[in-house]
């Protein structure tokens, strides 16, 4: 890499005993205590299962998770990193870091599952394709692009946009095949991932609204409409890149509505409206369902016949503090 | 002889700033504001718990639906954040809760709005709604005409336990 990347140019010694910002302390305390590590996660599991599916099918499947690989890459090496010298408290510096880490686990668990599933060739192969597939050039490109430009609230709308949007081609793939009892541990591990990314998401999409605080009207405006065109344009290449995989397996329309869907979680962790209706975020009920298990209940009491009546079944009830 | 500590608690208790609300819809939002920017789309008269230990205590006097956030991760732990603990550490607030709606993301998985459902079991009463972050404009027009609803004096006769 020809560009410098800037550093941080003030160091202070960190104190966690005065902080200016709780979000920092409460999202570091997330963070540690979701951490993981691929090799606690029973891929081998899979390999029968794995067996099962066709070559086109085992092809996509080696292809998205290359795909995810690199934007992982990216979020750990640059994209984290490059939003350390900006942050407003020494405590976000360090919650940047943690989250680089995770990334650079992230990006390791992908191989993990290669290595349990596929043959050398095979992940020799995938990679290469993904240093030539177009679109996912393209979007690692203009991810990349902020991150090396001089705006900080861009690189953080860049960071959100990836977090909280980019990576849901590719995690719609093993939510498939959960929903189908196929590479299901595997499905386990890409669910701490999309755990992750939703803190990751949230936490840089809250500092950027913290960065919008006391600018001018115009300024914000110049912001708001920069984040709906770069949204524009990722989702643009998303379309493609989401043809492009999953025509051949016939799964295209369903990505594009769990693109839509997730378009609009990406914009709202940076505070601004979602922009697709729910006519196109109407995602199949099977992968919102392997999404999360528990969505698909009944809580929309408003609209029931009334037979709805649902008591919250709660997993149990462990918090501290909690008789009364 | 000192007071019992019984004694010290209802000292303590009646001295604390109190401030009384008979809102139907008490929120708790955190610095991140989300889901205060959902109720303040709803457009509806609302109470908001105390952020900090300093501020009044928040008291009900009137039934009410709580909306709350889940923050997720940490396998579902601390799901329920000390301030809305608190809040329903009062009586009335339990007394008076007819519902729980719910905010999170279902990247949590299984702990996708888990607070409200905890919420909703221990006090008896439905989860009425849950929505994503600070809800799309389709969550903020069925939330606002489930409560219309809801509170109509033909639909509370159902309801009332």
């Amino acid at each position: 890499m020809s560009e410098k990347i800037q550093l941080t140019n003030k160091v202070e010694a960190i104190n966690w005993n005065r902080i200016q910002d709780e979000k920092d302390v409460e999202v570091w305390n997330r963070l540690v205590n979701n951490f993981w590590l691929p090799e606690k996660v029973p891929l081998s599991n899979d390999i029968q299962s794995w067996a099962t599916l066709t070559e086109d099918e085992k092809l996509l499947t080696m292809r998205v998770f290359t795909g995810l690989t690199l934007l992982d890459t990216l979020q750990g090496t640059v994209g984290a990193v490059s939003l350390i010298p900006d942050a407003i408290t020494p405590h976000e510096e360090a919650v940047y870091t943690n989250i680089a880490f995770m990334e650079s686990v992230h990006a390791k668990s992908y191989s993990s599952i290669f290595s349990t599933l596929a043959s050398t060739k095979e992940i020799d192969e995938a990679f290469r394709w993904s240093t030539e597939n177009v679109n996912l050039q393209k979007k690692a490109q203009i991810i990349e692009s902020y991150y090396h430009g001089e705006d900080p609230l861009k690189r953080k709308i860049a960071s959100t946009l990836l977090e909280s949007f980019l990576f849901y081609s590719g995690f719609y793939l093993p939510m498939h095949w959960s929903s189908h009892a196929k590479l299901t541990n595997t499905a386990d591990l890409i669910r701490l991932i999309i755990r992750d990314e939703a803190v990751h998401g949230y936490y840089i999409g809250y500092k950027f609204q913290k960065g919008l605080e006391g600018l001018s009207e115009e300024r914000k405006q110049e912001l708001k409409d920069y984040t709906f065109e770069l949204m524009f344009e990722l989702y643009e290449n998303e379309v493609q890149y989401t043809h492009d995989l999953y025509d051949p397996v016939g799964l295209s329309e369903d990505v594009k509505k769990f693109l839509h869907y997730n378009a609009n979680k990406a914009l709202m962790n940076l505070g601004y409206e979602a922009m697709f209706p729910a006519t196109v975020t109407d995602v199949s009920p099977a992968i919102l369902s392997a999404l999360s298990p528990n969505a698909d209940e009944n809580h929309d009491f408003f609209s029931g016949s009334g037979s709805s009546y649902v008591i919250g079944k709660a997993v149990n009830t462990e918090d501290e503090d909690w008789d009364f | 002889m000192p007071p019992t500590a019984l004694a010290d608690r209802q000292y303590a208790e009646a001295h604390e700033p109190l401030v009384f609300t008979d809102s139907k819809l008490v929120f708790f939002s955190s610095v991140s504001e989300n889901t205060a920017r959902f109720v303040e789309k709803l457009q509806m008269d609302s109470a908001r718990i105390p952020l900090h230990a300093h501020e009044p205590k928040l008291i009900t006097t009137a039934p009410y639906i709580l909306l709350i956030p889940t923050y997720g991760g940490e396998r579902g732990k601390r799901s329920i954040l000390p301030q809305i603990m608190k809040f329903l550490g009062y009586e009335e607030n339990r007394k008076n809760l007819r519902g729980v709606i719910g905010a999170g993301n279902t990247n949590f998985g299984e702990f996708y709005c888990i607070a409200a459902k905890r919420i909703a079991e221990k006090c008896n009463v439905p989860v009425l709604y849950t929505f994503e972050l600070m809800g799309t404009p389709e969550d903020v027009l069925r939330v606002r005409e489930g409560l219309e609803t809801f509170w109509t004096p033909a639909s509370q006769k159902q309801q009332k336990p």
